[in-house]
Protein backbone atom coordinates (compact mmCIF):
# COMPACT_ATOMS: atom_id res chain seq x y z
CA UNK A 1 0.00 0.00 0.00
CA UNK A 2 0.92 3.29 -0.97
CA UNK A 3 0.98 5.89 2.51
CA UNK A 4 1.17 8.79 -0.22
CA UNK A 5 -3.09 7.56 -1.41
CA UNK A 6 -5.80 8.34 0.36
CA UNK A 7 -7.97 6.14 -2.79
CA UNK A 8 -6.17 3.97 -5.26
CA UNK A 9 -9.12 2.42 -8.09
CA UNK A 10 -7.70 0.28 -10.78
CA UNK A 11 -10.03 -1.28 -13.66
CA UNK A 12 -13.52 -0.26 -12.15
CA UNK A 13 -16.08 -1.62 -13.22
CA UNK A 14 -20.38 -1.45 -12.37
CA UNK A 15 -23.50 -2.52 -14.39
CA UNK A 16 -26.81 -2.63 -13.35
CA UNK A 17 -28.34 -5.42 -15.39
CA UNK A 18 -27.51 -3.95 -18.68
CA UNK A 19 -26.94 -0.29 -17.60
CA UNK A 20 -23.34 -0.27 -17.02
CA UNK A 21 -23.03 2.68 -14.86
CA UNK A 22 -18.73 2.64 -14.46
CA UNK A 23 -16.86 1.10 -17.35
CA UNK A 24 -13.53 0.76 -16.18
CA UNK A 25 -12.05 3.33 -14.07
CA UNK A 26 -8.70 3.94 -12.90
CA UNK A 27 -7.75 6.93 -9.82
CA UNK A 28 -5.40 8.21 -7.47
CA UNK A 29 -6.43 10.69 -5.16
CA UNK A 30 -3.11 11.94 -3.02
CA UNK A 31 -3.56 12.32 0.91
CA UNK A 32 -4.58 16.21 1.86
CA UNK A 33 -5.43 16.87 -1.85
CA UNK A 34 -8.89 17.71 -2.47
CA UNK A 35 -10.55 15.95 -5.47
CA UNK A 36 -13.61 16.58 -7.48
CA UNK A 37 -15.47 14.01 -9.74
CA UNK A 38 -17.00 16.51 -12.32
CA UNK A 39 -19.59 14.91 -14.19
CA UNK A 40 -23.20 15.27 -15.92
CA UNK A 41 -26.22 13.43 -14.13
CA UNK A 42 -26.45 9.66 -15.09
CA UNK A 43 -22.29 9.65 -15.47
CA UNK A 44 -21.39 7.27 -12.75
CA UNK A 45 -20.52 9.75 -10.46
CA UNK A 46 -22.78 8.85 -7.26
CA UNK A 47 -21.65 5.06 -8.18
CA UNK A 48 -17.81 5.45 -8.22
CA UNK A 49 -18.03 7.21 -4.93
CA UNK A 50 -20.54 4.80 -3.15
CA UNK A 51 -18.09 2.19 -3.63
CA UNK A 52 -15.54 4.07 -2.62
CA UNK A 53 -17.29 4.64 0.65
CA UNK A 54 -18.66 0.81 0.52
CA UNK A 55 -22.12 0.97 0.04
CA UNK A 56 -22.28 -0.69 -3.31
CA UNK A 57 -20.03 -3.98 -4.10
CA UNK A 58 -18.11 -3.21 -7.64
CA UNK A 59 -18.44 -6.25 -10.04
CA UNK A 60 -14.74 -5.60 -11.06
CA UNK A 61 -11.59 -4.07 -10.20
CA UNK A 62 -9.17 -3.29 -7.52
CA UNK A 63 -9.95 -0.37 -4.85
CA UNK A 64 -8.63 0.76 -1.83
CA UNK A 65 -9.28 3.52 0.43
CA UNK A 66 -7.16 4.38 3.27
CA UNK A 67 -5.46 1.22 3.02
CA UNK A 68 -8.51 -0.95 3.00
CA UNK A 69 -10.87 -2.62 0.33
CA UNK A 70 -14.27 -0.43 1.44
CA UNK A 71 -16.04 -3.69 0.04
CA UNK A 72 -15.11 -4.81 3.81
CA UNK A 73 -15.21 -1.93 5.81
CA UNK A 74 -14.75 -2.22 9.55
CA UNK A 75 -15.62 -0.07 12.68
CA UNK A 76 -12.18 1.28 12.58
CA UNK A 77 -12.37 2.33 8.83
CA UNK A 78 -15.85 3.90 9.11
CA UNK A 79 -14.38 6.21 12.03
CA UNK A 80 -11.62 7.59 9.81
CA UNK A 81 -14.07 8.08 6.49
CA UNK A 82 -16.81 11.05 6.58
CA UNK A 83 -19.82 10.68 4.40
CA UNK A 84 -22.07 13.60 3.01
CA UNK A 85 -24.53 11.34 1.01
CA UNK A 86 -26.49 12.96 -1.90
CA UNK A 87 -30.43 12.28 -0.07
CA UNK A 88 -30.65 13.42 3.65
CA UNK A 89 -31.65 11.10 6.06
CA UNK A 90 -33.75 12.86 7.70
CA UNK A 91 -34.74 12.81 11.78
CA UNK A 92 -37.68 14.90 11.78
CA UNK A 93 -38.29 14.35 15.40
CA UNK A 94 -35.18 15.79 16.49
CA UNK A 95 -33.30 18.46 16.72
CA UNK A 96 -30.29 19.17 15.32
CA UNK A 97 -28.14 19.92 18.26
CA UNK A 98 -29.96 16.23 19.54
CA UNK A 99 -28.87 14.52 16.38
CA UNK A 100 -25.15 15.60 15.93
CA UNK A 101 -24.79 14.98 19.54
CA UNK A 102 -26.02 11.50 18.94
CA UNK A 103 -23.71 10.73 16.12
CA UNK A 104 -20.67 12.06 17.70
CA UNK A 105 -21.19 9.56 19.91
CA UNK A 106 -19.92 6.56 17.24
CA UNK A 107 -17.04 8.15 16.93
CA UNK A 108 -13.59 7.40 19.49
CA UNK A 109 -12.24 10.89 18.06
CA UNK A 110 -15.17 12.93 17.80
CA UNK A 111 -15.10 16.50 17.72
CA UNK A 112 -17.32 19.04 20.34
CA UNK A 113 -20.73 18.75 18.56
CA UNK A 114 -21.38 22.55 19.41
CA UNK A 115 -18.15 23.36 17.55
CA UNK A 116 -19.53 21.55 14.70
CA UNK A 117 -23.09 23.43 15.10
CA UNK A 118 -21.09 26.90 15.23
CA UNK A 119 -18.74 26.10 12.20
CA UNK A 120 -21.61 24.49 9.79
CA UNK A 121 -23.46 27.67 10.69
CA UNK A 122 -26.25 26.05 12.54
CA UNK A 123 -25.65 27.68 15.52
CA UNK A 124 -29.00 29.72 15.94
CA UNK A 125 -31.16 26.47 14.68
CA UNK A 126 -29.50 23.79 17.15
CA UNK A 127 -33.14 23.62 19.11
CA UNK A 128 -35.05 23.58 15.85
CA UNK A 129 -36.18 20.48 15.06
CA UNK A 130 -34.63 19.25 11.92
CA UNK A 131 -38.21 19.42 9.73
CA UNK A 132 -37.97 22.83 10.02
CA UNK A 133 -34.96 23.51 8.14
CA UNK A 134 -35.11 25.16 4.61
CA UNK A 135 -32.96 22.98 2.17
CA UNK A 136 -30.04 24.41 2.46
CA UNK A 137 -29.63 24.16 6.10
CA UNK A 138 -30.55 20.24 6.07
CA UNK A 139 -27.55 20.12 3.66
CA UNK A 140 -25.68 21.91 6.56
CA UNK A 141 -26.74 19.63 9.45
CA UNK A 142 -25.83 16.06 6.39
CA UNK A 143 -22.02 18.06 6.64
CA UNK A 144 -21.89 18.74 9.87
CA UNK A 145 -23.15 14.59 10.13
CA UNK A 146 -20.22 13.86 7.69
CA UNK A 147 -17.54 16.09 9.44
CA UNK A 148 -18.40 14.94 13.67
CA UNK A 149 -16.02 12.31 13.74
CA UNK A 150 -12.76 14.43 12.13
CA UNK A 151 -12.15 12.12 9.31
CA UNK A 152 -9.20 11.74 7.57
CA UNK A 153 -11.11 11.57 4.39
CA UNK A 154 -14.46 13.18 3.31
CA UNK A 155 -17.20 12.17 0.99
CA UNK A 156 -19.30 14.94 -0.13
CA UNK A 157 -21.88 13.81 -3.05
CA UNK A 158 -23.07 17.32 -4.53
CA UNK A 159 -22.91 18.48 -1.48
CA UNK A 160 -24.20 22.39 -2.37
CA UNK A 161 -27.25 21.25 -4.03
CA UNK A 162 -29.84 23.90 -2.94
CA UNK A 163 -27.56 26.51 -1.52
CA UNK A 164 -27.76 30.48 -2.54
CA UNK A 165 -24.91 31.75 -3.94
CA UNK A 166 -23.69 33.00 -0.36
CA UNK A 167 -24.27 29.81 1.56
CA UNK A 168 -22.32 28.52 -0.96
CA UNK A 169 -19.14 30.74 -0.32
CA UNK A 170 -19.47 29.80 3.34
CA UNK A 171 -19.64 26.22 2.43
CA UNK A 172 -16.59 26.49 -0.23
CA UNK A 173 -14.70 28.48 2.85
CA UNK A 174 -15.37 25.61 4.86
CA UNK A 175 -14.16 23.18 2.30
CA UNK A 176 -10.68 24.94 1.94
CA UNK A 177 -10.76 25.41 6.27
CA UNK A 178 -11.01 21.41 6.07
CA UNK A 179 -8.40 21.01 3.69
CA UNK A 180 -6.29 23.30 5.03
CA UNK A 181 -6.19 21.13 8.57
CA UNK A 182 -5.16 18.11 6.47
CA UNK A 183 -8.55 16.40 5.54
CA UNK A 184 -8.51 14.65 2.38
CA UNK A 185 -11.58 15.79 -0.01
CA UNK A 186 -13.28 13.78 -2.81
CA UNK A 187 -16.42 15.95 -3.53
CA UNK A 188 -18.71 15.24 -6.81
CA UNK A 189 -20.39 18.16 -8.17
CA UNK A 190 -21.87 19.20 -11.70
CA UNK A 191 -21.20 22.81 -10.97
CA UNK A 192 -18.11 23.87 -12.99
CA UNK A 193 -17.11 26.72 -11.01
CA UNK A 194 -17.07 24.83 -7.90
CA UNK A 195 -14.55 22.25 -9.28
CA UNK A 196 -12.82 25.16 -10.27
CA UNK A 197 -12.66 27.16 -6.87
CA UNK A 198 -12.12 24.19 -4.94
CA UNK A 199 -10.44 21.09 -6.41
CA UNK A 200 -6.78 20.70 -6.81
CA UNK A 201 -7.00 18.05 -9.38
CA UNK A 202 -10.24 17.76 -11.39
CA UNK A 203 -11.43 14.37 -12.76
CA UNK A 204 -14.67 14.79 -15.20
CA UNK A 205 -16.53 11.28 -15.88
CA UNK A 206 -18.91 10.89 -18.50
CA UNK A 207 -20.47 7.73 -19.60
CA UNK A 208 -19.08 5.80 -16.60
CA UNK A 209 -15.34 6.65 -18.22
CA UNK A 210 -12.78 8.93 -16.45
CA UNK A 211 -12.20 11.52 -19.47
CA UNK A 212 -9.38 12.93 -17.98
CA UNK A 213 -8.14 14.35 -14.78
CA UNK A 214 -6.25 17.27 -14.22
CA UNK A 215 -5.58 20.56 -12.57
CA UNK A 216 -8.71 22.93 -13.17
CA UNK A 217 -6.84 25.36 -15.06
CA UNK A 218 -5.37 22.78 -17.48
CA UNK A 219 -8.48 20.71 -18.03
CA UNK A 220 -8.04 20.12 -21.81
CA UNK A 221 -4.92 21.38 -22.14
CA UNK A 222 -6.72 24.94 -21.63
CA UNK A 223 -3.80 26.84 -21.13
CA UNK A 224 -1.84 25.84 -23.86
CA UNK A 225 -5.07 26.06 -26.69
CA UNK A 226 -5.77 28.53 -29.49
CA UNK A 227 -6.86 31.74 -28.92
CA UNK A 228 -9.97 32.90 -31.05
CA UNK A 229 -9.56 36.24 -32.44
CA UNK A 230 -12.77 37.65 -34.08
CA UNK A 231 -13.40 41.32 -35.58
CA UNK A 232 -15.59 42.73 -38.36
CA UNK A 233 -14.83 43.52 -41.50
CA UNK A 234 -15.06 46.99 -43.78
CA UNK A 235 -18.07 45.16 -45.58
CA UNK A 236 -19.93 44.91 -41.96
CA UNK A 237 -19.72 40.78 -41.95
CA UNK A 238 -17.87 38.84 -38.57
CA UNK A 239 -14.55 37.58 -38.69
CA UNK A 240 -12.50 34.65 -37.07
CA UNK A 241 -9.53 32.95 -37.03
CA UNK A 242 -7.31 30.68 -34.35
CA UNK A 243 -3.81 31.73 -33.53
CA UNK A 244 -1.59 29.93 -31.19
CA UNK A 245 0.21 34.33 -31.17
CA UNK A 246 -2.88 36.01 -30.99
CA UNK A 247 -1.12 38.97 -29.58
CA UNK A 248 0.82 38.98 -33.09
CA UNK A 249 -2.17 38.46 -35.18
CA UNK A 250 -3.81 41.28 -33.36
CA UNK A 251 -0.36 43.75 -34.06
CA UNK A 252 -0.98 42.65 -37.70
CA UNK A 253 -4.30 43.03 -38.19
CA UNK A 254 -3.73 46.29 -36.44
CA UNK A 255 -1.19 47.39 -38.98
CA UNK A 256 -4.08 46.11 -41.71
CA UNK A 257 -6.64 48.15 -40.63
CA UNK A 258 -4.17 51.36 -40.14
CA UNK A 259 -4.71 51.75 -35.97
CA UNK A 260 -8.02 50.37 -34.42
CA UNK A 261 -9.69 46.87 -35.32
CA UNK A 262 -13.24 46.97 -35.21
CA UNK A 263 -15.72 44.73 -33.15
CA UNK A 264 -12.48 43.15 -31.99
CA UNK A 265 -12.35 39.89 -29.36
CA UNK A 266 -9.30 37.57 -28.33
CA UNK A 267 -10.88 34.62 -25.89
CA UNK A 268 -9.66 31.45 -25.24
CA UNK A 269 -12.19 28.79 -23.94
CA UNK A 270 -13.81 28.43 -20.64
CA UNK A 271 -13.65 25.73 -18.82
CA UNK A 272 -17.03 25.10 -19.70
CA UNK A 273 -16.27 25.16 -23.19
CA UNK A 274 -13.77 22.40 -22.38
CA UNK A 275 -16.15 20.64 -20.59
CA UNK A 276 -18.97 20.23 -22.76
CA UNK A 277 -16.40 19.47 -25.68
CA UNK A 278 -15.01 16.21 -23.30
CA UNK A 279 -18.55 14.84 -22.19
CA UNK A 280 -20.12 16.05 -25.63
CA UNK A 281 -17.22 13.66 -27.16
CA UNK A 282 -17.64 10.65 -24.59
CA UNK A 283 -21.32 10.65 -25.44
CA UNK B 1 -19.92 28.87 8.90
CA UNK B 2 -16.79 30.62 10.79
CA UNK B 3 -13.75 30.05 9.58
CA UNK B 4 -11.40 29.03 12.78
CA UNK B 5 -9.11 26.56 11.74
CA UNK B 6 -8.99 23.54 13.54
CA UNK B 7 -6.28 21.63 15.21
CA UNK B 8 -3.85 19.60 12.14
CA UNK B 9 -5.42 15.76 12.38
CA UNK B 10 -1.45 13.87 12.13
CA UNK B 11 -2.41 11.43 9.04
CA UNK B 12 -1.33 8.45 11.73
CA UNK B 13 -3.82 10.08 14.75
CA UNK B 14 -4.01 7.43 17.32
CA UNK B 15 -7.28 7.09 17.71
CA UNK B 16 -9.41 7.51 21.22
CA UNK B 17 -11.24 4.54 22.92
CA UNK B 18 -14.75 3.56 21.55
CA UNK B 19 -17.41 4.25 23.67
CA UNK B 20 -18.70 1.11 25.61
CA UNK B 21 -21.02 -1.33 23.54
CA UNK B 22 -23.66 -1.08 26.35
CA UNK B 23 -23.38 2.48 26.59
CA UNK B 24 -23.79 2.82 23.05
CA UNK B 25 -27.39 0.40 22.78
CA UNK B 26 -28.70 2.91 25.38
CA UNK B 27 -27.92 5.92 23.68
CA UNK B 28 -29.93 4.07 20.80
CA UNK B 29 -32.77 2.87 22.97
CA UNK B 30 -32.75 6.36 24.57
CA UNK B 31 -33.01 8.28 20.76
CA UNK B 32 -35.64 6.18 19.52
CA UNK B 33 -37.93 6.49 22.33
CA UNK B 34 -37.62 10.37 21.98
CA UNK B 35 -38.20 9.42 18.65
CA UNK B 36 -41.43 7.64 19.29
CA UNK B 37 -42.94 9.52 22.01
CA UNK B 38 -42.39 12.81 19.91
CA UNK B 39 -44.19 11.46 17.49
CA UNK B 40 -47.68 11.67 17.70
CA UNK B 41 -49.25 9.38 15.56
CA UNK B 42 -47.31 6.68 16.38
CA UNK B 43 -48.11 7.39 20.13
CA UNK B 44 -51.97 7.72 19.69
CA UNK B 45 -51.99 4.92 17.27
CA UNK B 46 -49.65 2.65 19.11
CA UNK B 47 -50.57 3.34 22.73
CA UNK B 48 -54.44 4.34 22.51
CA UNK B 49 -55.83 1.85 19.90
CA UNK B 50 -55.35 -1.09 23.02
CA UNK B 51 -56.97 1.54 24.99
CA UNK B 52 -60.00 2.43 22.69
CA UNK B 53 -60.80 -1.68 22.18
CA UNK B 54 -60.80 -2.18 25.89
CA UNK B 55 -62.97 0.78 26.34
CA UNK B 56 -65.29 -0.25 23.63
CA UNK B 57 -65.13 -4.30 24.43
CA UNK B 58 -66.05 -4.00 27.82
CA UNK B 59 -68.51 -1.42 27.59
CA UNK B 60 -70.46 -3.81 24.88
CA UNK B 61 -69.89 -7.04 26.31
CA UNK B 62 -70.49 -6.51 30.27
CA UNK B 63 -71.67 -9.79 31.20
CA UNK B 64 -70.31 -13.27 32.08
CA UNK B 65 -68.67 -15.78 30.32
CA UNK B 66 -69.64 -18.50 32.77
CA UNK B 67 -68.49 -19.19 36.61
CA UNK B 68 -69.17 -15.63 37.49
CA UNK B 69 -65.89 -14.88 35.27
CA UNK B 70 -66.27 -11.24 33.73
CA UNK B 71 -66.00 -10.59 29.42
CA UNK B 72 -63.38 -8.55 30.56
CA UNK B 73 -61.28 -10.55 32.12
CA UNK B 74 -60.99 -12.87 28.88
CA UNK B 75 -60.63 -9.83 26.82
CA UNK B 76 -57.90 -8.10 28.65
CA UNK B 77 -55.95 -10.77 27.37
CA UNK B 78 -56.45 -10.49 23.79
CA UNK B 79 -55.95 -7.22 24.11
CA UNK B 80 -52.86 -7.22 25.75
CA UNK B 81 -51.31 -9.39 23.48
CA UNK B 82 -52.57 -6.91 20.49
CA UNK B 83 -50.74 -4.25 22.17
CA UNK B 84 -47.97 -5.81 22.85
CA UNK B 85 -48.00 -7.20 18.73
CA UNK B 86 -48.75 -3.41 17.37
CA UNK B 87 -45.95 -1.53 19.39
CA UNK B 88 -43.63 -4.21 17.98
CA UNK B 89 -44.62 -6.00 14.80
CA UNK B 90 -46.67 -3.12 13.09
CA UNK B 91 -45.11 -0.18 15.09
CA UNK B 92 -41.44 -1.55 13.60
CA UNK B 93 -42.99 -2.46 10.03
CA UNK B 94 -44.69 0.54 9.52
CA UNK B 95 -41.58 2.96 10.70
CA UNK B 96 -38.73 1.00 9.17
CA UNK B 97 -39.45 1.36 6.08
CA UNK B 98 -39.80 5.03 6.46
CA UNK B 99 -36.89 5.41 7.87
CA UNK B 100 -35.37 3.57 5.19
CA UNK B 101 -36.98 5.56 2.54
CA UNK B 102 -35.55 8.67 4.37
CA UNK B 103 -32.17 7.43 4.19
CA UNK B 104 -31.60 7.17 7.55
CA UNK B 105 -30.55 3.77 8.02
CA UNK B 106 -28.48 4.17 5.18
CA UNK B 107 -26.46 7.12 7.14
CA UNK B 108 -25.70 5.15 10.23
CA UNK B 109 -24.64 2.57 7.67
CA UNK B 110 -22.17 5.05 7.27
CA UNK B 111 -20.71 5.55 10.62
CA UNK B 112 -18.60 3.31 12.87
CA UNK B 113 -21.94 2.05 15.15
CA UNK B 114 -22.14 -1.28 15.09
CA UNK B 115 -25.07 -2.92 13.56
CA UNK B 116 -26.23 -4.59 16.58
CA UNK B 117 -26.69 -1.42 18.51
CA UNK B 118 -29.44 0.04 15.84
CA UNK B 119 -31.65 -3.43 16.75
CA UNK B 120 -31.08 -3.34 20.24
CA UNK B 121 -32.10 0.57 20.06
CA UNK B 122 -35.28 -0.71 18.44
CA UNK B 123 -35.63 -3.66 20.69
CA UNK B 124 -35.20 -1.14 24.08
CA UNK B 125 -38.05 1.11 22.40
CA UNK B 126 -40.41 -1.82 21.79
CA UNK B 127 -39.85 -3.28 25.51
CA UNK B 128 -39.93 0.52 27.30
CA UNK B 129 -43.04 1.35 24.96
CA UNK B 130 -44.77 -1.86 25.55
CA UNK B 131 -44.38 -2.04 29.51
CA UNK B 132 -45.37 1.38 29.66
CA UNK B 133 -48.80 0.22 27.46
CA UNK B 134 -49.31 -2.70 29.19
CA UNK B 135 -49.39 -1.05 32.25
CA UNK B 136 -51.98 1.44 31.05
CA UNK B 137 -54.01 -1.15 29.73
CA UNK B 138 -54.10 -2.92 33.15
CA UNK B 139 -54.81 0.32 35.12
CA UNK B 140 -58.23 1.50 32.88
CA UNK B 141 -59.32 -2.39 32.95
CA UNK B 142 -58.98 -2.23 36.76
CA UNK B 143 -60.31 1.36 37.04
CA UNK B 144 -63.13 1.03 34.91
CA UNK B 145 -64.08 -2.27 34.47
CA UNK B 146 -63.14 -3.80 37.84
CA UNK B 147 -60.51 -5.88 36.36
CA UNK B 148 -58.70 -8.79 38.52
CA UNK B 149 -55.24 -8.76 38.50
CA UNK B 150 -53.25 -12.36 38.57
CA UNK B 151 -53.32 -13.05 42.46
CA UNK B 152 -49.83 -15.23 42.65
CA UNK B 153 -46.38 -15.27 41.92
CA UNK B 154 -46.47 -18.00 39.39
CA UNK B 155 -49.09 -16.66 36.90
CA UNK B 156 -46.62 -13.04 37.01
CA UNK B 157 -44.01 -14.68 36.16
CA UNK B 158 -46.21 -16.32 33.24
CA UNK B 159 -47.27 -13.30 32.32
CA UNK B 160 -43.84 -11.94 32.06
CA UNK B 161 -41.74 -15.21 29.78
CA UNK B 162 -45.18 -15.19 27.78
CA UNK B 163 -44.82 -11.07 27.51
CA UNK B 164 -40.99 -11.22 26.76
CA UNK B 165 -41.08 -14.54 24.36
CA UNK B 166 -44.32 -13.05 22.12
CA UNK B 167 -42.62 -9.18 22.13
CA UNK B 168 -39.54 -10.84 21.00
CA UNK B 169 -41.09 -13.66 18.51
CA UNK B 170 -43.16 -9.90 17.06
CA UNK B 171 -40.30 -7.72 16.71
CA UNK B 172 -38.08 -9.70 14.69
CA UNK B 173 -41.15 -10.60 12.32
CA UNK B 174 -41.72 -6.68 12.72
CA UNK B 175 -38.12 -6.03 11.50
CA UNK B 176 -37.99 -9.00 9.09
CA UNK B 177 -41.72 -7.62 7.22
CA UNK B 178 -40.35 -4.48 7.00
CA UNK B 179 -37.89 -5.32 3.72
CA UNK B 180 -40.99 -6.77 2.06
CA UNK B 181 -42.27 -3.16 1.70
CA UNK B 182 -40.79 -0.90 -1.05
CA UNK B 183 -41.61 2.28 -0.24
CA UNK B 184 -42.20 4.43 3.18
CA UNK B 185 -45.57 4.07 2.33
CA UNK B 186 -46.19 0.46 1.61
CA UNK B 187 -45.12 -0.38 5.33
CA UNK B 188 -48.51 -0.07 6.73
CA UNK B 189 -50.34 -1.56 3.65
CA UNK B 190 -48.11 -4.69 4.04
CA UNK B 191 -48.37 -4.71 7.68
CA UNK B 192 -51.90 -3.50 9.00
CA UNK B 193 -53.81 -6.53 6.82
CA UNK B 194 -51.62 -9.41 8.20
CA UNK B 195 -52.21 -7.87 11.82
CA UNK B 196 -55.87 -7.48 11.16
CA UNK B 197 -56.16 -11.15 10.27
CA UNK B 198 -54.60 -12.40 12.57
CA UNK B 199 -56.48 -10.24 15.40
CA UNK B 200 -59.53 -11.85 13.69
CA UNK B 201 -58.19 -15.49 13.63
CA UNK B 202 -56.75 -15.52 16.93
CA UNK B 203 -59.38 -14.64 19.39
CA UNK B 204 -58.57 -10.97 19.99
CA UNK B 205 -62.13 -9.89 19.40
CA UNK B 206 -64.57 -13.43 19.88
CA UNK B 207 -63.97 -16.37 22.08
CA UNK B 208 -61.35 -18.45 20.39
CA UNK B 209 -63.38 -21.41 20.66
CA UNK B 210 -66.07 -19.85 19.12
CA UNK B 211 -64.12 -19.68 15.71
CA UNK B 212 -64.33 -22.54 13.11
CA UNK B 213 -61.91 -25.41 13.62
CA UNK B 214 -60.08 -25.08 10.67
CA UNK B 215 -59.92 -20.69 10.83
CA UNK B 216 -58.55 -22.36 14.54
CA UNK B 217 -55.55 -24.35 12.77
CA UNK B 218 -54.46 -21.43 10.88
CA UNK B 219 -54.37 -19.03 13.94
CA UNK B 220 -52.24 -21.76 15.57
CA UNK B 221 -49.81 -21.19 12.77
CA UNK B 222 -48.54 -18.19 14.20
CA UNK B 223 -47.63 -16.17 17.49
CA UNK B 224 -50.60 -14.21 18.11
CA UNK B 225 -52.93 -16.97 19.27
CA UNK B 226 -50.27 -18.92 21.33
CA UNK B 227 -49.71 -14.70 23.17
CA UNK B 228 -53.36 -14.71 23.81
CA UNK B 229 -53.40 -18.34 25.46
CA UNK B 230 -50.92 -17.84 27.44
CA UNK B 231 -52.27 -14.65 28.28
CA UNK B 232 -55.38 -16.26 29.09
CA UNK B 233 -54.00 -19.06 31.44
CA UNK B 234 -52.98 -15.71 34.08
CA UNK B 235 -55.75 -14.28 34.20
CA UNK B 236 -58.74 -16.96 33.73
CA UNK B 237 -59.57 -19.71 36.54
CA UNK B 238 -56.99 -22.58 36.55
CA UNK B 239 -60.36 -24.71 35.22
CA UNK B 240 -60.90 -22.71 32.23
CA UNK B 241 -58.32 -24.69 30.44
CA UNK B 242 -60.36 -27.44 30.04
CA UNK B 243 -61.89 -25.37 27.20
CA UNK B 244 -59.15 -24.37 25.17
CA UNK B 245 -58.69 -26.59 21.95
CA UNK B 246 -55.80 -28.71 23.30
CA UNK B 247 -57.80 -29.19 26.74
CA UNK B 248 -55.54 -27.42 28.76
CA UNK B 249 -53.77 -23.81 28.61
CA UNK B 250 -50.48 -25.94 26.52
CA UNK B 251 -48.39 -23.26 28.72
CA UNK B 252 -45.28 -25.79 27.34
CA UNK B 253 -46.52 -25.54 23.81
CA UNK B 254 -47.03 -21.67 24.19
CA UNK B 255 -43.42 -21.76 24.69
CA UNK B 256 -42.25 -23.98 22.35
CA UNK B 257 -43.94 -22.03 19.60
CA UNK B 258 -43.36 -18.46 20.58
CA UNK B 259 -39.42 -19.99 20.74
CA UNK B 260 -39.99 -21.21 17.27
CA UNK B 261 -40.93 -17.75 15.71
CA UNK B 262 -38.06 -15.62 17.35
CA UNK B 263 -36.23 -18.54 15.58
CA UNK B 264 -37.86 -17.97 12.22
CA UNK B 265 -37.74 -14.36 13.04
CA UNK B 266 -33.95 -14.17 13.50
CA UNK B 267 -32.94 -16.12 10.38
CA UNK B 268 -35.72 -13.82 8.14
CA UNK B 269 -33.71 -10.53 9.93
CA UNK B 270 -30.52 -12.32 8.53
CA UNK B 271 -31.21 -12.76 5.21
CA UNK B 272 -33.59 -9.86 3.75
CA UNK B 273 -33.06 -7.35 6.48
CA UNK B 274 -32.20 -4.40 3.85
CA UNK B 275 -30.30 -1.25 5.25
CA UNK B 276 -30.90 0.54 1.66
CA UNK B 277 -33.84 0.90 -0.55
CA UNK B 278 -33.84 -1.05 -3.82
CA UNK B 279 -33.34 1.35 -6.13
CA UNK B 280 -30.50 2.31 -3.78
CA UNK B 281 -28.12 -0.09 -4.87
Amino acid sequence: MDDELAISVRGLRKAYGDNVAVAGVDLDVHRGEVFALLGPNGAGKTTTVEILEGYRRRDAGEVTVLGVDPAQPDADWRSRVGIVLQGTGEFDELTVAEVIRHFSGFYPDADDPDKVIERVGLADKAKARTHTLSGGQKRRLDVALGIVGRPELLFLDEPTTGFDPEARREFWELIRDLAAAGTTIVLTTHYLDEAEALADRVGVIAGGRLVEVAAPNRLGNRQEALATVSWRTPEGTRESAQSATPTAFVADLAARYGGEVPGLTVTRPTLEDVYLTMIGHAR
Amino acid sequence: MTTTTKPATPVTATRGRRPGAGALALRQGRLEITQFLRSRESVVFTMGFPIIMILIFASIFDGTIGGGVKFTQYFITGMIATGLMTVSFQNLGIWIPIERDRGVLKRYRGTPMPKWVWFAGKVIMVVAIGIAETVLLLAVAVALFDLDLPGTAAKWFTFGWVAVLGVTACTLCGIAISSLARTARSGSAVVTPVALVLQFISGVFFVFTDLPTWMQQVAALFPLKWMCQGLRSVFLPESFGAQEPGGSFELGRVAVVLALWCVIGVVLCLTTFRWTTKRDG
